[in-house]
């Protein structure tokens, strides 16, 4: 099990736009991915189910995964760095 | 005439008849189906037509407004093909054994509520982006095409219950003057797409919209979110004057973009944007701002708890840098007190908070919140071309002390390895009369000046400019203010440091010439301001006899 914690930014939160854009980079990679946040937990593949979990600026999420590469869980982590 | 009141969401004024949009009815019949497999084939071929449909009004959003509001679309695609929502519909087809359009409308309805429930303004306005795709879907389900959208002769505006984003992407803009909804949010993409598309829209006027009658005449008012159904004569003459007026505005913003600031006879000035966080950085590029005069920090730490982070204010400063591309960016540490209270600082009631714990003071006095926004400004100022202020200063000796802080913080970042620009200019505020009366003793201690004219005035004239009952006895362009302002410009100049000028009389057309006059090097004014200024600017000449 991988994982690292972050704290969003982003003055609108997880909502419609930044929320597709990180699905799509996460469809992009050979990973899984989930997203945790306030007890809530979702698949970052799946963009309604991250849009659902309402996450808003100033929200720490973690983001684990299990089969992941090292590479792969440092690229999103900087994915989330520089855009969110 | 029949006045409805609801939400403006494009500013702008348009006169013209009803096209009455009736989407045709939208009720989804239900029936049991033999063969399931048969059904979710049919689904998956009507999801396939659908993601086309989507991936060419991206595309066409693309040409016609640009990346940002065509990804609207692309978002549409991907929820049409995320898995939770196929699987929602697969699982009612196959256990209940329904049609496919009944089972998508199911499917949306229940996505739809998840999003309308939620606390977030924003998400609830994502309820309708889900009902758009799937009535896509039930529509191509049913085998019927996409429905004509634009009337097709002459300009018309377009009132309808709801419009979707993908049938407001779908409008011609030379033949729709502006749209009218009785429902829709401020928040959803309709309303988002209104303004990259720049149609005059309000929205949310309610129900009585619908009893408008086809070609009956109305006027939009997208500034005040007002429609007038069959105006009187009156109404429909100060309504022309606003929209003469805001034609005049748009054309002002269609001449004078890219163009410099620069008068007949050859004097230059910049003229920047006074923002408040980041949703205003579009505004300022928008109206050709030269930079961000002041960027005023203070709105990282209202409406919270708990101060905001390093990082917090780190993703701030390094997202305005970068958007702003190279120009200069010049924002103020945090201006908290006075008017602006916030209870996490824990400040003591003050019978006289104008006079009391503000601006440099607090942060002079409480180091480790004012270090914390130093490391953020510093580690961001690689991003771009920053230049940072303080505020409400009064003394040599608070200038030094707030320097010597932020060499501390500059030498901390070195030691720790992390790049910082060079480049960076330090400048205070001149906002009271000391800071005027010793600026000549301030300026050779930093590399520029930035006059804030509303404090200046209220402390030169002690007079609180938010005090109705004397504001007969204010005078904005009073003699005291404008001495202080010549004497701080000529400080500057003598120790060759550069002044701007970041209050409401950077705005105020009057004093323009005045300020040029002076050698003022910068004005910074709300974005709105910036092309109005220069068309001031570009027609006067200053070796016309002084007035």
């Amino acid at each position: 099990m991988q994982q690292f914690e972050y704290t969003i930014t982003d003055p609108n939160g997880l909502h419609a736009r930044p929320a597709g854009l990180l699905v799509k980079k996460v469809q992009g990679m050979s990973g899984e991915f989930v997203m945790e946040c306030r007890g809530k937990r979702a698949d970052l593949k799946r963009l309604l189910a991250i849009m659902g979990m309402g996450i808003r600026c100033g929200d720490r999420v973690t983001v684990k995964s299990e089969n992941a590469s090292e590479g792969e869980l440092h690229k999103l982590k900087n994915y989330f760095e520089e855009n969110l | 005439m029949k006045v409805l009141s609801g939400k403006g969401v494009y500013g702008g004024i348009a006169i013209g008849k009803i096209s009455l949009f009736h989407r045709k009815s939208r009720s989804v019949t239900r029936y049991t189906v033999a063969d399931g497999e048969a059904e979710i084939h049919r689904f998956r071929q009507a999801k396939a037509v659908a993601a086309e449909e989507l991936t060419a009004l991206y595309e066409k959003a693309l040409r016609d407004i640009g990346e940002s509001g065509a990804q609207i679309f692309e978002i549409h695609r991907m929820m049409l093909e995320d898995d939770d929502y196929t699987d929602a519909v697969l699982h009612a087809i196959r256990t209940e054994g329904v049609n496919a359009e009944y089972a998508v409308a199911t499917a949306a309805e229940n996505f739809s509520m998840v999003f309308s429930s939620m606390e977030d303004p924003y998400m609830q306005a994502r309820a309708a982006d889900i009902r758009d795709i799937s009535h896509r879907l039930i529509r191509v389900l049913e085998g019927k095409g996409e429905e004509q959208m634009a009337p097709k002769e002459e300009p018309r505006i377009i009132c309808a219950d709801d419009l979707s984003p993908s049938e407001t992407m779908r409008l011609d803009r030379e033949l729709v003057a502006a749209f009218v909804t009785a429902d829709g949010s401020v928040n959803s993409h309709t309303a988002i797409l209104a303004r990259t598309m720049g149609i005059p829209a309000v929205v949310a006027v309610g129900g009585q919209l619908m009893e408008a009658r086809d070609g009956e005449t109305v006027i939009v008012d997208g500034f005040a979110g007002r429609v007038y159904l069959s105006p009187d004569s009156q109404t429909l003459e100060r309504m022309e004057e606003k929209r003469k007026e805001d034609q005049k505005e748009k054309d002002l913003l269609q001449k004078y973009k890219g163009m410099d600031n620069v008068t007949l006879d050859g004097t230059r000035i910049d003229i920047f944007a006074n923002i408040q966080g980041l949703r205003e950085v579009g505004a300022a590029l928008l109206h050709d701002a030269g930079g961000i005069g002041l960027f005023r920090s203070e709105f990282l730490y209202l409406d919270r708890r708990d101060f905001p982070t390093e990082e917090e204010q780190f993703q701030v400063y390094k997202t305005v840098l970068q958007s702003m591309g190279g120009k200069k960016v010049v924002i103020r540490t945090v201006d908290i007190g006075a008017d602006k209270q916030v209870g996490y600082f824990g400040l003591e009631r003050e019978e006289n908070p104008a006079m009391g714990m503000r601006g440099i003071r607090i942060c002079l006095n409480r180091p480790s919140v004012f270090r914390t926004q130093l490391r953020a400004l510093l580690r961001a100022s690689v991003f771009g071309k920053l230049a940072v202020m303080f505020p409400m200063i009064t003394s040599v000796s608070e200038v030094r002390d707030a320097m010597e802080l932020a060499t501390q913080v500059r030498q901390d970042l070195d030691r720790e390895g992390i790049p910082c620009s060079n480049r960076t200019e330090w400048g205070i505020m001149i906002e009271t009369p000391a800071a005027a009366l010793i600026s000549d003793r301030l300026a050779p201690l930093v590399d520029f000046f930035s006059i804030g004219t509303n404090d200046l005035t209220q402390y030169t004239l002690a007079m609180d400019r938010q005090n109705r009952s004397i504001a007969a006895f204010l005078d904005p362009h009073h003699e005291a203010v404008m001495r202080l302002i010549e004497m701080t410009v000529q400080h500057a100049h003598t120790a060759g440091k550069w002044v701007g000028i970041c209050g409401e009389l950077g705005a105020d057309g009057e004093l323009t010439e005045c300020f040029l006059r002076m050698g003022v090097d910068e004005l910074s004014v709300p974005p709105a301001y910036i092309l109005r200024l220069r068309d001031k600017i570009r027609n006067l000449d200053l070796r016309n006899d002084q007035k």
